[in-house]
Formats: structure tokens, sequence, C-alpha cells
């Protein structure tokens, strides 16, 4: 990875729909060297998938989301990984990590209420041979998601001229 | 009553942008591209770090020249950031924003009837603060075909005997023009022969995007002779916190601080305080701000040129000055034009000395997304014009 790629990964992190003549403008560079570029990026995985941030609760969707974290037994030769490879398959789970503390594994659920998001992990999660304590902590608030601000602030306001 | 107004107050031409501020009041949905400042926040670091220090108590006065501290600081800074070495107790003094260093530099110099030569189009405090001291104010040309640098042609047609300093501004307000090494060693002979001062504002210093910025304190011969002045308000986006500082020889520096300490005693606290922590932390989000400033650029420079409105690259700065000859309108004209049929604010060149007619300053210290719709409203009114 170049400084050109660093620019062009950020601005499409930022916004994946600027249009290709747009970026090769903010990166000097033209727009065939562009699309070379996000090309290789996506075929080497830098670029996993394009995808918005949406802010649920304004949205209207009633949904919940929690974090779950479990404590989990490792297997002599896989580690965490068959495990976690076999939490990840469940459609409720929005991401998994690996921790180090006091827990193992961290979970982001999301579900149409409480109740589900229980009887998702005391029934599906909970069993599991190798997990050996489960923590369920309700998201109560969003207020920044992938590095956008949620709770709306007033700008500053500033003057329209100075020297 | 008699009129009690010094004939000196009276003489300062009052600010080109007065009727352009009260008609922008006026408007809901104004994009202004017309303020000379960052739209970030200052970094949240710097502000935590003063917050909690006036929690501690630190409200007091300092050390007339600043705090110990970032003076320390300062010094380091300037070292490996652009070579330049002085001593932060003999030569250093922390002002109230780079203006008042301006204004008490040229005060520590000017006598009655010394020329001081100010290198235009530039920033508006120059001319009037050297006024106010009695000096003369001699303008010198940097001209759009040179991409605004100053040549040594220029400068040596504005000498006389009575020239006592040159005040230059690279980075440069309002044209984006930078001054390059070789730039420097050019008119580096004409500066010695004629035994003149440099005072040298590089507060745009850090916003320079292709290359890096060159300081002339760093020319052996020019070093004793150079005033460098500089501060936080561009580069770490803390335009309200007013903190600059001044370099010189000791000799100015001290005569400098004598006036500082009777005009100001010292900068605030916070703003010292802040401004340490800012050199201490905050260079990952100063060069954050400083990718977004040339991506904007890059944007916005794209698009002027594409409506028609010629504009060379600015190397430094956040402020494009694109020529609006095309038009048939004077920039007056255009920028009245514009902010009253477009609601787009920018400084008609006139504005920064006569050398930038037919230009407009526009600060692209904006969001993308807000350049995108001056642009577009910018080509509406270009259209309506045919």
């Amino acid at each position: 990875m170049d400084e050109k790629d660093r620019i062009l990964l950020q601005l499409l992190e930022e916004n994946c729909r600027t249009p290709v003549s747009e970026l090769a403008v903010l990166a000097e560079m033209s727009e065939e060297d562009v699309k070379d570029r996000v090309e290789r990026l996506e075929k080497n995985e830098a670029i996993r998938r394009y995808g918005a941030v949406i802010d649920w609760e304004r949205a209207g969707d009633g949904n919940v989301a929690a974090v779950i974290e479990l404590k989990v037994s490792p297997e002599r030769d896989f580690g965490y990984d068959r495990i976690a490879e076999r939490i990840a398959r469940f459609p409720q789970v929005r991401s998994l990590r690996l921790m180090t503390g006091a827990y193992d594994l961290q979970l982001l659920v999301a579900g149409p209420s409480m109740h589900e998001i229980a009887r998702f992990v005391a029934e599906q999660i909970a069993p599991m041979d190798q997990i050996r304590e489960t923590a369920t902590h309700i998201i109560m608030k969003t207020y920044k998601e992938n590095g956008t601000t949620f709770a709306g602030r007033e700008e500053v306001e500033r003057l329209p001229y100075s020297f | 009553m008699k009129d009690f107004v010094s004939k000196r107050a009276r003489a300062i031409p009052p600010s080109g942008i007065r009727k352009f501020f009260d008609i922008a009041q006026t408007m809901e949905d104004v994009i202004s591209l017309g303020v000379g400042e960052p739209d970030f926040v200052t970094p949240w670091c710097i502000c935590e770090a003063s917050i909690y220090s006036i929690e501690q108590g630190s409200t007091a006065y300092t050390s007339n020249k600043g705090t110990p501290q970032l003076r320390g600081a300062i010094s380091r800074y300037l070292d490996t950031r652009f070579s330049t070495r002085y001593d932060p107790e003999t030569e250093m003094i922390v002002t109230c924003g780079v203006s008042e260093a301006v204004d008490i530099v040229i005060r520590a110099i000017t006598d009655p009837g010394d020329e001081i030569l100010v290198a235009e189009p530039c920033y508006v405090s120059y001319t009037p603060c050297v006024s106010l001291a009695g000096g003369t104010p001699v303008s010198v040309i940097c001209r759009a075909e040179d991409e605004f640098r100053l040549t040594a042609d220029a400068l040596a047609e504005s000498i006389t005997g009575k020239t006592k300093a040159l005040i230059t501004n690279f980075p440069n307000n309002p044209t984006g023009g930078v001054m390059e090494e070789a730039d420097w060693r050019a008119i580096a002979d004409l500066i010695v022969d004629h035994d003149l001062l440099l005072i040298s504002d590089e507060v745009y210093a850090e916003l320079t995007y292709d290359g890096n910025h060159f300081s002339p304190a760093r020319i052996p011969e020019l070093r004793d002779r150079t005033i460098t002045l500089n501060g936080f308000s561009k580069a770490f986006a803390m335009t309200g916190w007013r903190i600059g500082y001044l370099c010189a020889p000791p000799e100015i520096t001290a005569a400098a601080l004598k006036i500082h300490q009777y005009v100001a005693l010292c900068a605030p606290v916070m703003g010292q305080i802040a401004a340490y922590e800012a050199l201490r932390i905050g260079e990952v989000e100063k060069d954050a701000m400083v990718r977004e400033y040339c991506l904007r650029r890059n944007l916005f420079v794209d698009g002027l040129n594409n409506l028609g409105l010629t504009c060379h690259v600015p190397k430094g700065a956040f402020y494009a000055f694109p020529s609006v000859e095309s038009t048939g309108l004077t920039d007056v004209e255009f920028a009245e034009g514009l902010l009253r049929e477009q609601h787009v604010a920018v400084v008609p060149g006139s504005a920064l000395g006569p050398s930038g007619t037919g230009h407009v300053r526009c600060a692209y210290a904006v969001s993308r997304d807000n350049l995108k719709e001056a642009l577009s409203r910018m080509g509406t009114f270009l259209e309506s014009l045919k």
C-alpha cells in the first residue's frame, strides 16, 4: 500500500459512492489509475465490502442490539477459531472478535426484541460445549458508529467573512 | 466638541469587505468562502488538556514572553520541522496571535520616515501596522504569472535609500503562493546588500501541500536579519485561542518584548497550555486536517478551472485566487453579484492590495460538499452573465 492507495481507501471508507471522476481529481491521478487501483484493492480483499452506516433507531427500526461477552475454553489444535466460526454463522451475529482481557469472544448481536436476544443467547450460544460463561449487555444508545457521530450537535457558527 | 480621533487612526482605510459582510448577514443559506480560518474545531485532545488546566486553577499571568514549557516546545518544533534554531530564552516571544507579533515587531523596528516593503497581495494588517508605527508602507507586487512568488526584479524596483525592512507571507494569504528555497536564495543578496530586515509571516507553513515549507531563516546570511512569525491558528485549527509567536535575534526580541509587556502583558495562559499540548500530541490530527485541505484544494481548483475561472494551483495555505477577468466583471462586481444572486461569499482581491485586482479569494476551508455546492452555484452565476 502506498500513499495514493491510502487516500483512495480513506475516501471510499468515508463515502463508497464517490464517483471515479471525483476520486481521480481528489487523489490527483487519472480515472484509469483509480479503476486499476480499486480493482486491485478489491481483489486482494483490502476492500471487503461496500456498505452504508445506518442509524437504525433514526430509521424507525425497533431492533435491539447487545454486546455479548463469552468466556470460552480453547480447543487443542484449533484454539478459538473453530468455535468462532460456528458462532459467526448465525445471522444474528453482526460482528465477532477475539479479545484480550477478562473474556475471550465479543459478539455484537441484533434482534427484534430483548426477549429474542436473550433466547438466542440462552438457546443457541450458551449450550455450546466450549462456552463457559456469557454476559449480555443491551445497547441503550449509540453515540458514534464507525467514525460517524449520531448525536447531532449544532455546527458552530462562523462569521461569513474574515481576513 | 472637537474631533478627538487622531490623524493616524483616521488615515487607516476601513475594511474593504464591510458591505459584503452586511449583505451576507441578511441571507439564510450563504456558503461562505470568505472566512480565512479552518472550519475544523480544535482537536479534542488539545481542548481537553486546556479544560483540565483551568479546573486545576491555571488562570494567572505567565512570564511576559510566554511559559518556558511552551517556548521550549516551540524551539524544538521549529528545529525538527523547519530546521531553524532559536534560543527560547532570548530569541522568542509568545504573542496574542500572529496579529500582535506583526504589530510589536513593526513598532520595534520602525522610525518615522522608514520605508517598509510589503509583498502584495497580502493579509490586510501589515500596511496599517506600518502606518500606525509612523513608517511608510511600500507595495512590492507578486504577479500571477510568477505563481505569486516574490521576484528579485520586483524587489529591486522598490528598494530606496530609506527602505528598512521587507514583510512577506508565504504560503500566502490570499494567493496560496509559496516561496521555495531557490526563490528565497534569488532575493537573499538584495536583502543583504541593502542591509534590510526580513519579517517572514509563516503562519501557513504547515499547510504546504507539494513538498516542504522552506523558512528563509535557514539561509545563513539571512538568519540574523530575519524575524520569523508563526502561530497555532491555522495549523491546529486554533484561531480563537490567540496564540502566535515571534522569533528574532536577541536585540530585536528584547525591543519587541518591551512593547509586548506594556500592551499585552502576556498571551492568555489557557491558550499557551493548549498550544503546548498541540505540539506535544496534536501532530496526528494536524496531519489529517492538512490532508483534507489538500483534497479540497484538488477538488476546488479543478472545478474553478472547469468553469473557466483560471486559477494556478495554490501550493500552500487554504485559498484559491482565481482570475475573474474572463467574466468581464471587476472583482468587486463579481463578488457582489455572486453573493446577491447565488449566496456564495468570496473576497474581492482588490481588498487585499491593488495587485489583487481582477481576482477573488476563495477560502476552501469548508466541507467538500459545500465546495461542490459553491462550484455549482458559481456555474449558474457565470451562465447568467452570458
